[in-house]
């Protein structure tokens, strides 16, 4: 698929991100906007995946660690044709088959139980390491959010990773700067990225988590790396796409008025 | 008596994991740091490649093994009791038994088995915090026999299992003939004056009791309630028919364990039950584990004067 080609799915994501938050109610609008990018490249583009069977046994696997952004993979899930789109309409009601967090159960294509924060990346290395058994060279793909980097579990799971060199796994890095009540930095700090997680045996690689190409590019060096995991920092902004949501917390888990929610696709050209 | 026969539950653990793991290919295993504990090192020595030493790091060591069972693989997951339940529960709960994920998480050197170490490592909450997470198997074995009829049905069985695993040396129990089928309670004494449900270490103490109370003319029924979940209430509710008291012996809290379970199974029944257990308080440290059990009040002494005074 052509860059212009998945900057158009990445587009109609965003538009389905905001369908699904709606009005007057809450939904984690920024942190789903910020990865939109990432996840539009991996099931576009990079990931092997069947588009007529979610659990297609060759398939690459995509877990979304930082769970509350569920809204990113559903529009991407649905974008596949995994389930309806009409589905989208239905997020978080009663019996719905997209739930608040991804929910292996429910919701084809969702590959684990996700958004307890910290628990993404462990079970990401675990499928890794089944993997490895196998001799199998199918691909594990995580994202996990900056704020989610304060669970000690992510830092267990680093360690485990880079022990077990499990270079079958790259994990991408929603390095947005903010956490639920506000900017990381402020709040706890846990920088220095790229140098906590090269002491931890990662790969370390940076990129703007919103140029598909460098996204692209990113994954394609990462498959290079042999003998350690990979870790691409994805540099990112919160809300990004509707400009009053951009760097606002406020929208980490907000709710739109009907302007709002009319001017959001406005921006995003519907 | 004869000579009573004895199993260690951990050596017996151990063995028929690494029997288990030569018949099936797909079986593979974790361990925190303590696989000379837990007896994991038997298969770990044998089958390095599936094998994997996680760390002292049980949260990540839950969820990572809910990571191999997506591949197909049978995580079978060691550590302390304490360690593998209470301290990675969001992990048991979220990452495994959500997804209802084919993990068995193995609960050694439970209860207050691990005398010396004291509170810090004695688990007397991990059945009432196993039990009460949805999709989740609670396994109890008697003694060494059952812990490897277990073993095999854990195999066998698709979906998240909790094994508790007792650290000493205990009196064989289990009929080697019978098979252990997951829900089902075993008689392995039968009376009916009174039925003792108990569970664990807590069986032979029982089983003394009976023999006692024997000999002043009681009649007493003794039941292996070996599976802490599922429950059959009404294997237990037939158990108890025309019993004069029902007494439950388990070495866990009164909070959860199995006197919940027998309480909650013969509600409606006009039958007096006396729960045996650990009151709400923590373990602590002591030089043997009878001497332990003794404080606890977890003790055939204690069972049989409960009986009399039900009856008297």
């Amino acid at each position: 698929m052509t860059i212009e080609r998945l900057s158009q799915k990445a587009r109609s994501m965003r538009r389905s991100i905001v369908r699904m938050v709606g009005v007057g109610k809450a939904g984690h609008l920024g942190g789903s906007l910020s990865i939109t990018d990432v996840v539009a490249a991996l099931y576009f583009s990079k990931m092997k995946l069947d588009k007529n069977n979610p659990r297609w046994e060759k398939r690459d696997y995509f877990l979304l660690s930082k769970g509350h952004a569920a809204l990113a993979q559903y529009a991407a899930l649905a974008e596949i044709g995994y389930f309806s789109e009409n589905e989208l309409d239905h997020v978080k009601s009663l019996e719905s088959m997209l739930q608040g967090h991804p929910d292996m159960s429910k919701t084809p294509g969702v590959e684990a139980n996700t958004g307890s924060l910290g628990q993404g990346l462990s079970i990401a290395c675990g499928i890794a390491a089944g993997l490895k058994i196998d001799k199998s060279n199918r691909q594990v793909y995580c994202v996990v959010g900056d704020g989610e980097l304060d669970e000690g579990q992510i830092w267990e799971a680093a360690m485990a990773a880079s022990f077990y060199k499990l270079d079958n796994l790259t994990a991408i890095l929603d390095n947005n700067g903010l956490m639920a009540t506000g900017v990381i930095a402020e709040r706890f700090d846990s920088s220095p990225l790229p140098e906590k997680w090269r002491s931890f045996g990662w790969w370390v690689h940076e990129i703007d988590g919103h140029a598909i190409k460098s996204i692209l590019e990113a994954l394609e060096e990462a498959d290079k790396v042999k003998g350690q995991p990979k870790m691409i920092i994805a540099h990112t902004v919160k809300g990004k796409g509707i400009p009053f949501a951009e760097n606002q917390p406020a929208f980490h888990n907000g709710i739109l008025t009907q302007e709002q929610y009319e001017l959001a696709l406005q921006e995003l050209g519907e | 008596m004869s000579t009573v026969s004895m199993h260690n539950q951990r050596k017996v653990y151990g063995e028929t994991l690494l029997a288990v793991g030569k018949e099936n290919p797909n079986i593979v295993a974790c361990d925190a740091d303590l696989s000379k504990s837990t007896m994991s090192y038997m298969f770990g020595n044998s089958f390095p490649e599936r094998f994997f030493e996680m760390g002292i790091a049980e949260a990540n060591m839950i969820s990572f093994a809910a990571g191999l069972s997506l591949t197909g693989k049978i995580p079978f997951v060691h550590s302390f009791a304490v360690f593998a339940s209470g301290r990675p529960y969001d992990q048991i709960r979220v990452s495994v038994c959500l997804g209802r994920l084919n993990v068995k998480i193995i609960g050694s050197s439970t209860g207050l088995s691990d005398f010396g170490d004291g509170s810090t490592h004695q688990s007397v909450e991990d059945v009432s915090l196993m039990r009460s997470i949805p999709n989740m198997t609670v396994l109890s074995p008697v003694d060494g026999i059952e812990v490897e009829k277990m073993v095999r049905k854990m195999v066998e069985y698709n979906g998240p299992v909790y094994l508790r695993v007792n650290r000493n040396d205990l009196p064989d129990v289990f009929d080697e003939n019978e098979t252990f089928e997951i829900g089902r309670s075993y008689v392995v004494r039968d009376g009916n004056d009174a039925v003792i449900f108990a569970t664990g270490v807590m069986i032979s103490k029982a089983l003394e009791a009976a023999e006692e109370l024997g000999k002043d003319g009681v009649s007493v029924r003794v039941v292996n309630v070996s599976t802490l979940k599922p429950v059959d209430e009404e294997q237990l509710r037939t158990l108890s028919h025309g019993a004069r008291v029902v007494v439950t012996a388990e070495e866990h809290s009164l909070i959860g364990g199995l006197a919940s379970i027998v309480t909650y199974a013969l509600r409606g029944l006009a039958i007096p039950i006396v729960p045996i257990g650990i009151q709400d308080s923590f373990g602590q440290s002591a030089l043997s584990y009878d001497e332990l059990l003794v404080h606890y009040g977890l003790t055939a002494e204690n069972i049989k004067k409960s009986v009399k005074e039900a009856i008297k």
